[in-house]
């Protein structure tokens, strides 16, 4: 059987009411990419972490900016794009957080980010801080062997 | 529309807040004023129950820990209660076990409130 390419795109604004809306989009996608259900709500969990930033830190709740999520499947994986027209930061930078800080700071979120590299095989961000930032989440139908 | 109802019960000291739907950045707040409430009216006996939560994201689980902290000064506690395995999995990854109790019934985190 062959499984051809895939292409799917959704361009929505930036408010956390259409949260439920993405999610559905990509259980959608990700159970007809062959995906188990364990894996395609951690799929959707990511997504969701990631347009949470987006449209907290980089659009800052503005419903006028679109985020533009792409998703492309093939037989071997699922691909998300996000990106956003806003602010960025260096996902790179960010190390496990550690919870007792957070509690005794009583401090909210910032745990999304720790989620997204857990939950996805791939994570790969770009950004150009006031152009637009990207991030590029994988999740292979079954993970690549190791060499 | 609301994808996320919560439920509130009060028995004797304890408050039993059943959380029903889906939980995410954008719901968050309505969870975050519901254990605001039960902070006003000085009541820091907290259980969480989640048989009917069927999502939970990283901006619920901030709402568990934006609280803990004053309500276990005050000495209260937030036990959680009743979490299916998919929802146990989002706050197992983030090491919340660790520093919550956890209870497969209601009832059971009641007793501990008891134990004092």
């Amino acid at each position: 059987m062959t499984v051809k390419n895939q292409k799917y795109r959704l361009k929505i604004p930036s408010v956390t009411e259409n949260l439920q809306m993405i999610r559905n989009f990509v259980l959608k996608i990700a159970t007809k990419a062959g995906f188990d259900e364990e894996t395609r709500e951690q799929i959707a969990l990511a997504v969701d972490e990631a347009c949470t930033n987006v449209i907290k830190h980089a659009h800052h709740h503005d419903a006028k900016r679109l985020m533009d999520i792409e998703i492309r499947t093939d037989a071997s994986k699922m691909k998300i794009i996000i990106t956003d027209q806003g602010r960025g930061f260096d996902i790179t930078k960010l190390q496990k957080p550690d919870i007792e800080k957070y509690i005794k700071e009583a401090r909210h979120g910032g745990l999304g980010i720790y989620l997204i590299k857990t939950l996805m095989d791939e994570v790969n961000y770009e950004f150009n801080p006031g152009v637009k930032n990207q991030v590029e989440l994988t999740k292979y139908i079954s993970k690549p062997a190791t060499t | 529309m609301e994808n996320f109802e919560i439920d509130r019960v009060d028995r004797s000291e304890v408050s039993i807040l059943r959380l029903k739907g889906f939980l995410d950045a954008h719901t968050a707040p309505n969870f975050e004023q519901a254990i605001q409430n039960l902070i006003e009216e000085s009541r820091y006996k907290i259980i969480i129950s989640m048989t009917e939560l069927n999502y939970i994201s990283s901006a619920g689980l901030g709402v568990f820990m934006g609280f803990i902290e004053e309500i276990r000064e005050k000495n209260g506690d937030i036990k959680l209660s009743n979490m299916t395995d998919k929802v146990y999995k989002v706050f197992d990854l983030l090491g919340f076990p660790a520093l919550y109790q956890i209870f497969k019934e209601e009832a059971e985190a009641e007793q501990e409130y008891s134990k004092k």
